[in-house]
């Protein structure tokens, strides 16, 4: 298998005064209590997981989870107080400043909340900024920048003020700023959360074309557990600097690890997130009936027609081979049981 | 009891209250203290004590230390004096090479930095003042006067006034639109019939130079502070003193060390107006989000380019209201450094002053109220101007204003050149109009001040007299009763009952310097006339406040009339209440209202307004009326800010009475003024400054203590 794009090894990340000094001493065993009382406050609580190439890991947790100050640390934006972070094998926390612009400059690309637009640049100077920055001459970088203009869909605003756009116009030019100097890493700190529900969805669907065709290697920060279930290869639910699960969406709301996300999976539409292949008995390929249906299907398009069924449904792969198979009764369970999962 | 137990701050402010007054009561006037006059401590007095500090005696006249404290400072204002001379005499004598006698010299160090900073500022306000109004001077700095006594012909022409005019009005069209530029033209067009040209280009020429200067080194060590939290706290106390010492005080050190003219009172201007660039420099840089830093460094960018194409362009705003800060400072600066020989308009508003000719101290200050005015619109302007998208444009659309200036050049040389034929035998009115050649409403306004003697005498008179006998007589007599042990614990109680032991430790330090200087008794009278002014200002503010609050368009009138007042230097207020009520106290303590009650006005309309929407709707549905929305809900959310208008109040009104001392006060003023025309006055100048910054800072510290806890409290920012 290949090296990981993102490797994180035992990262904390710790506020205060003599955070260091105290982390020495803890041994790793970080209490954010004993630490408060002493002035610190723990952002992030020894965070090993890698990323690997072009996988999304989503990142959800509510505000104060330490999740923004993980992706800080990740692009090193802060500097994480205890442990190893690596960039394609690289160690980034023994870069020079020279080597960390360098690299943000060439394989980072990251998209801010607040869209973090320049104020006094067109739409097309904002996209062109890091190329520019970068060294590239004026034309040249404009050109790139009208390019990235076209495939975010803002063609016709390229000479627009920021404050004349509307909020996922702006979003666009931020994703657009951040795919100019074609990153291999691309970092998104909820990017649509300042967004309209309906625009939201509109951008988060906009998103999915897009990384589909890029397949960029991405982190992305959200605190909707819907957006991440809509959008990620897999998640990581953090509160209080820990990451208390990480896992594919599927397996999260199947067998939540802390009660804490547990909380989350309740309200989901598992229906709608879950696969049959999620939920199919494995052990039963031969007593089912005529229908079969393929194991990527998202329960809700198929489960009106398993519903009709009486005997067990076969479930096939890609070859159209008999892998499985899912009886009503364990639909009926899954949408409307209880949840706690008989599996 | 019960009473005391629910409002404990009540009971320890009625306890303070009660110490003060016994105090003062159990400490009785000394039988020989009387308050000195005049230049009575100059005088050798037998009766006087002495002591020997650092080698300097300081005389004085002893009194028991619960009464006044002795003077354990006065050695302070002669060191520094001694201090500077010596720097500028004597430290590190270096061999310079002199270009007129072509020979090495040897000259102090500092003398030379001085002088050498000296010329170039000369040599930079000349090149200006010549391109607006022609002369030798420039020509002369890079040949020599001999040079130019054979070649007759070179000399810089000067611009005719029609182009300047026509420059203003074309910036001001670019800046802001039609209006402004209408009123450019018309201002240009005032100031060069009413024969004010000379003396405001050359009060133009001294802020082109200062005001750039000062934008750059505020700019600077903005940058700086923001960069190097070190900087940050280094330079914290000084700009903090700058922002209450009255801009007149710095004048007299500059004296020492610059001489008189121009070029000593732009330096000194750079040191006034930098403050105010760096703290708003620091506040742009701070303003801008966390995110658009993060997004210029994920963007690749290195320190430099972060500075230069994230933080300061984002900034911007902030930065160019620090530029107007500048101006206007600067503009202040150029009308009260006439006191140092600056020319322009404020050395003949001083000198119209001194003469008691009303009439053409108003037509100078009414230029100088025009002229604020229009660069104070010209620099919001550039401040709040965006660009728009307006597609592409034409290269005649792009271009313009700069071909509407150049046609106007072409057009105002071609006039110049025709006025030389139509005003053969009198001055070329199209090329300048020479001063005092214009239009002049000076008799009229003299007849004018004639008559309100004539008819009003008798009752200004009266009023005069009424005020000085039955109220100020009796204020002023009151405070200088108070012994300095009872106004000490007076000040630090307070201090402890509001902040605590820091905020009581710093007004503590701030009060006994002022005690421990020679000028206490001045300090009390300062005090005493800007507390009569406060007072007054506040109940006129606050009431014309609350009143203009009621309406939405009189509000925005009432904000738009204060804008325009405080555009307005502050030596300008002096001339129109010397007109009615000639040069007695009554005059400043006017003055002194009027300027004062300008932020106090602001805030309280400022204030009222900051109470949230939500609230004022909660309110109403609540069922309240008028009133009881206005002492219940608006009034005491408005409360902190209007607080805030008191200190800016406080600030003004001592600006004020310093200045005041110009008609004749015998406050700290009065010292510094005396300062000025005192070739040793310059260490006396600097602590009398000092002094009148720190009562400042006393009400400063206390009432910003008060108001960050009281918005704490309500949760407001």
């Amino acid at each position: 298998m290949s090296e990981p794009v993102i490797k994180c090894e035992n990262v904390y990340k710790i506020f205060g005064a003599n955070a260091e000094k105290m982390l020495q001493e803890s041994n790793g065993n970080v209490d954010a209590k004993t630490f408060q009382d002493n002035g610190c406050i723990v952002g992030v609580n020894n965070a090993s997981f890698e990323v690997s190439k072009g996988e999304m890991l989503v990142v959800m947790g509510l505000s104060g989870s330490g999740k923004s100050t993980l992706l800080r640390c990740i692009s090193r934006l802060t500097d994480a107080t205890g442990g190893k972070i690596f960039i394609e094998g690289q160690d980034l926390l023994k870069l020079n400043n020279k080597e960390l612009i360098d690299l943000r400059r060439n394989k980072m690309g990251m998209v801010f909340q607040s869209f973090a637009l320049l104020p006094h640049k067109t739409v097309v100077e904002n996209i062109a900024f890091p190329l520019q920055i970068k060294g590239i001459k004026t034309e040249d970088s404009i050109s790139k920048a009208m390019d990235m203009v076209k495939l975010v869909g803002l063609d016709g605003r390229e000479n627009y003020f920021p404050r004349e756009l509307s909020g996922g116009q702006q979003q666009r030019v931020g994703i657009a700023r951040s795919l100019a100097v074609e990153p291999d890493i691309w970092f998104l700190d909820e990017p649509f959360s300042a967004l309209d529900p309906l625009i939201r969805k509109e951008m988060q669907d906009e998103f999915l074309r897009l990384q589909e065709k890029l397949q960029k290697t991405i982190m992305f920060i959200t605190h909707d557990f819907d957006e991440a279930l809509k959008l990620a290869d897999r998640i990581a639910i953090m509160k209080d600097g820990i990451i208390e699960q990480l896992d594919t969406p599927a397996k999260i709301v199947l067998n939540p690890a802390t009660e804490y996300v547990r909380k989350f999976t309740e309200e989901v539409p598992r229906e709608k997130v879950l696969l049959i292949e999620d939920v199919m008995d494995t052990s039963n390929t031969e007593n089912v009936g005529d229908l079969k249906v393929s194991k990527d299907e998202v329960i809700e398009n198929v489960a009106e027609k398993i519903l009709s069924q009486e005997k067990s449904v076969a479930v096939t792969d890609e070859n159209n081979k008999v892998i499985g198979s899912i009886n009503p009764t364990k639909i009926i369970n899954t949408v409307f049981g209880g949840r706690k999962n008989s599996n | 009891m019960d009473y005391l137990k629910k409002y404990p701050k009540l009971f320890q402010w009625l306890f303070l209250l009660i110490i003060f007054f016994a105090l003062c009561f159990s400490i009785d006037v000394p039988e020989t203290y009387k308050f000195i006059r005049g230049q009575a401590e100059f005088v050798k007095d037998p009766n006087q004590s002495t002591y020997v500090f650092l080698g300097k005696e300081v005389r004085y006249y002893a009194f028991d230390v619960f009464w006044r404290l002795p003077p354990l400072l006065g050695w302070l204002p002669i060191w520094i004096n001694d201090s500077l001379f010596f720097l500028m005499n004597e430290w590190m004598p270096m061999e310079f090479w002199n270009e007129d006698t072509q020979e090495y010299k040897t000259r102090p160090l500092v003398l030379e930095i001085s002088r050498t900073l000296t010329s170039f500022m000369t040599f930079l306000i000349f090149l200006i003042r010549e391109t607006l109004l022609g002369g030798l001077e420039t020509i002369v700095a890079f040949t020599s006067w001999d040079w130019i006594d054979k070649n007759p012909w070179a000399e810089l022409p000067g611009l005719p006034w029609t182009i300047v005019a026509a420059g203003f009005a074309i910036l001001s069209y670019k800046l802001s639109g039609k209006g402004l530029a209408i009123f450019a033209g018309l201002v240009m067009v005032y100031i060069s019939i009413f024969g004010q040209w000379k003396p405001s280009m050359q009060t133009l020429s001294f802020i082109l130079v200062a005001a750039p200067l000062s934008f750059i080194f505020g700019l600077g060590l903005g940058v700086a502070a923001y960069k190097s939290k070190r900087v940050e706290k280094a330079l914290y106390p000084i700009l903090l003193v700058m922002q209450t010492m009255p801009q007149y005080a710095v004048l007299v050190p500059a004296l020492v060390l610059f001489g008189v003219g121009d070029h000593a009172a732009v330096i000194i201007t750079m040191i006034v107006a930098v403050p105010p660039m760096i703290l708003l420099t620091l506040l742009g840089l701070r303003a801008v989000p966390p995110e658009v830093i993060e997004a210029g460094r994920m963007s690749g960018c290195n320190n430099w380019q972060l500075m230069t194409k994230v933080l300061i362009p984002t900034a911007r705003r902030d930065i160019l209201i620090g530029v107007n800060q500048v101006i206007m400072v600067c503009f202040s600066m150029a009308v009260i450094s006439a006191f140092i020989g600056a020319k322009g308009l404020g050395f003949n508003l001083l000198l119209a002053l001194n003469q008691l000719n009303i009439g053409l101290a108003l037509e100078a200050g009414l230029c100088i109220s025009l002229i604020a005015i229009l660069l104070d619109k010209m620099s919001l302007a550039w401040a709040n101007k965006q660009t728009d998208y307006f597609g592409n444009l034409t290269f005649y659309q792009r271009n313009k204003n700069s071909l509407f200036f150049g046609a106007s050049v072409i057009i105002g040389i071609i006039l110049a050149y025709v006025g030389t034929f139509i005003f053969k035998d009198t001055f070329n009115y199209l090329f300048e109009v020479p001063h005092n050649k214009g239009i002049s409403t000076a008799d009229f306004w003299n007849k004018g001040v004639d008559w309100i003697f004539d008819t009003f005498f008798v009752y200004i008179k009266a009023f005069n007299t009424w005020l000085i006998v039955e109220v100020l007589q009796p204020m002023r007599a009151l405070y200088l009763r108070m012994p300095a042990v009872a106004t000490l614990v007076l000040v630090v109680g307070a201090g402890y009952l509001i902040g605590g032991i820091r905020s009581a430790l710093v007004v503590f330090a701030l009060t006994l310097f002022i005690a421990l200087s020679p000028w206490w008794d001045r300090a009390l009278v300062t005090t005493y006339m800007a507390t009569f002014g406060v007072i007054m200002s506040c109940t006129i503010g606050f009431t014309v406040g609350t009143l203009c609050f009621q309406s939405k368009r009189a509000a925005a009138f009432m904000l738009g009339v204060c804008d325009i007042f405080q555009t307005f230097p502050s030596f300008v207020y002096l001339i129109p209440v010397m007109m009615l009520f000639g040069i007695t106290d009554t005059s400043v303590l006017i003055a002194v209202i009027v300027y004062a009650t300008i932020p106090a006005t602001r805030y309280t309309i400022e204030g009222l307004r900051s109470v949230p929407a939500g609230l004022h709707d909660a309110a109403t549905m609540s069922g309240v009326n008028k009133f009881q929305r206005l002492t219940k809900i608006e009034f005491p959310l408005a409360f902190p800010h209007m607080m805030l208008g008191l200190n800016q109040t406080i600030v003004f009104a001592l600006f004020m009475v310093i200045i005041g001392a110009f008609i004749g006060t015998e406050d700290l003023g009065q010292y510094i003024l005396k300062a000025l025309s005192d070739k040793n006055g310059a260490g006396i100048g600097l602590t009398l400054g000092i002094c009148v910054a720190f009562i400042g800072l006393i009400f400063d510290n206390l009432i910003r203590t008060w108001v960050g806890q009281r918005k704490k409290h309500l949760g407001i920012d």
